[in-house]
């Protein structure tokens, strides 16, 4: 599980560019995911990576894209002090895992060797012997978490028919 | 404590008497907006999670406004995706080809937006709204489906910052400027989170265009929302359009603000914004003469009557230097009507100018637009990332009309009151 590391205000464009948006499917994001910032990202990327990156995660367009494109590369998580509040809600909603910490953002380099833990929020960088805790959830955001993304969470309320 | 006008548009909304920054709620929706980009994806959501029904035909909002006229095959399917979805549950808000505007022009103009309201669009500018004195804000498609499904979205209360306006704007300088004078001076996460709350005498002195504007651009502060005060300019704008009772709300005397920011209208210049983020704002004069090989003048923060005016006054009886492409879109066909009617289009056609149907086309590089490598661009648009508007080493400078269009006719960044 390898890590890529990007700086500040990340913003959707780089993430997917709209010239791709035409094609929304996950293949199609998958193959240009990070593709302005990163032109390498999506032909090295592998199952199980790790994205950190510096604050204001996914600024700019409200394109779920973003976060689709990064989930459909395999990706386990994004580790930011900071998130872009619609990207943030995005990823909740569609199920892309991310963590807050401006501590474990600033440590971890890119290439470094990192697991996560979801339910303890536990960050470990086994290559430094370093752990962090990221900032837990509200449990309004466990539950749709828990079942399974927004959409499912409002069907089993039977509010959504 | 007191509660700012966000507060409490979210607190009446989650049927709550009192709302405190960090709470999370759930709101209901007096509407729900999408595009031919977010809303086919949240459709396919809608259709993958088995739902069969809209929550209230009347109250969803779809406009294909990026990439149409359609640019190519994929965008034409994803449009009829979305028309098959509109004429499926008979959505009456469904704006196509010919009667669409950009959907941020458009939905004031059509009476769908008022004081007091409460709604979230699949686009990040859905902020926009924040002009008329009600909570709007953008979301991911995800979030659309299930708002068109149960007319409810979730949301975290946001703590406030105030933006307080003082005097008169001078000439060529707009709502453009006082938004991007205020990116600069908080940073694009300088309201992560927050909303931004408009209040002093200075917001009397702005038209409802330079409203919108600034509303518009709120996100690119980080912001939930920009949300403005009722004043008669507000009342007169909404007259002959929103025939539904409204009702404005008030911030507390004692609302709480985490920052208060005063801008002195007076004073301010024409403020661009640098390559490759809104916060990188310089004055006019610190980049005169700077090279450019296209402008646009159009999109959800610069394409209404007013600003096309501000753009006319610079180029009548003027041409667009020779190098220089000048794409001029008028953000609705109401807005084309009047432009028309005022003699604008003529004006814009006579010096040079490209007038475009109504699309967000060239502000996210879609099309009727795309800059090549190293090109630059000034723009009335309002985000200026790294490859916005065509290849990852294009450039592009956020401006006001009148900056704009003076630059267009001097063939560099120029200052309108040079010419």
């Amino acid at each position: 599980m390898k890590v890529y590391k990007y700086g500040d205000n990340v913003d959707t464009d780089v993430i997917i560019p709209a010239r791709y948006l035409n094609a929304p499917d996950e293949k199609s994001l998958a193959s240009h995911c990070m593709e302005d910032i990163d032109a390498s990202f999506a032909s090295t990327v592998e199952p199980g990576d790790i994205i950190v990156a510096g604050s204001n995660f996914g600024c700019g367009s409200s394109r779920e894209h973003a976060p689709l494109s990064i989930k459909a590369c395999g990706v386990k998580c994004v580790i930011a002090p900071s998130f872009a509040r619609i990207f943030y809600r995005n990823s909740i909603n569609i199920g892309l895992p991310i963590m807050e910490s401006a501590e474990a953002a600033a440590a971890i380099q890119a290439g470094d060797k990192v697991s996560v833990d979801f339910a303890s929020g536990v960050i470990t960088d086994e290559t430094q012997g370093k752990t962090w805790q990221a900032a837990p959830f509200p449990e309004f955001v466990d539950r749709i978490i828990e079942a399974g993304g927004l959409l499912n969470s409002l069907k089993a309320r039977g509010v959504a028919k | 404590m007191g509660m700012t006008m966000t507060q409490k548009i979210l607190a009446k909304h989650a049927g709550l008497d009192h709302v405190v920054p960090g709470q999370l709620v759930e709101a209901k929706l007096d509407l729900v907006l999408g595009n031919d980009i977010t809303a086919p994806v949240a459709i396919t959501e809608f259709d993958k999670a088995g739902l069969t029904q809209v929550f209230d035909k009347d109250k969803i909002a779809l406009v294909l406004d990026h990439s149409t006229p359609c640019k190519d095959i994929k965008s034409a399917q994803l449009c009829a995706q979305a028309r098959a979805f509109a004429k499926r549950f008979d959505i009456t808000h469904f704006y196509d080809v010919g009667c669409m505007g950009v959907e941020h022009a458009l939905l004031p103009e059509k009476g769908l937006t008022a004081p007091g309201e409460c709604m979230i669009g699949a686009d990040s500018h859905t902020c926009t709204y924040g002009a008329v004195g009600m909570f709007s804000t953008g979301v991911g498609s995800t979030d659309m489906a299930a708002g068109m499904a149960t007319g409810l979205a979730w949301f975290k209360v946001p703590a406030a910052i105030k933006v307080t306006l003082k005097g008169k704007l001078q000439p060529y300088v707009s709502g453009k400027d006082v938004i991007l004078h205020l990116i600069g001076t908080i940073g694009v996460d300088g309201a992560l989170y927050k909303s931004l709350e408009f209040a002093g005498e200075g917001v009397g002195e702005l038209s409802m265009d330079d409203r919108f504007t600034i509303a518009n651009m709120a996100i690119e502060a980080g912001a939930k929302n920009g949300i403005f005060p009722v004043d008669d300019k507000t009342r007169a704008y909404l007259a002959g359009r929103v025939n539904r009772p409204w009702e404005a709300v008030e911030a507390d005397p004692d609302a709480e603000y985490d920052q208060e920011v005063v801008i002195d209208l007076n004073t301010l210049q024409p403020t661009v914004a640098l390559p490759h983020l809104p916060s990188n704002t310089r004055t006019i004069d610190q980049v005169e003469g700077t090279h450019i090989d296209q402008v646009v003048i159009g999109s959800c923060t610069n394409g209404r009557l007013d600003d096309l005016r501000q753009a006319a006054a610079v180029l009548k009886g003027r041409k667009v230097a020779k190098g220089v492409r000048c794409i001029v879109l008028p953000a609705t066909q109401q807005i084309t009507l009047d432009a028309m009617a005022e003699g604008l289009i003529q004006i814009f056609i006579e010096a040079g100018c490209a007038v475009s149907t109504p699309t967000c086309g060239p502000c996210l590089g879609g099309h009727m637009g795309v800059l090549s490598d190293n090109e630059r661009a000034i723009s009335t648009t309002n985000r200026n990332f790294v490859g916005r508007m065509g290849p990852v080493s294009s450039e592009i400078i956020l401006a006001n009309p009148a900056v704009a269009a003076a630059s267009a006719v001097a063939g560099c960044v120029a200052d309108p009151r040079k010419l």
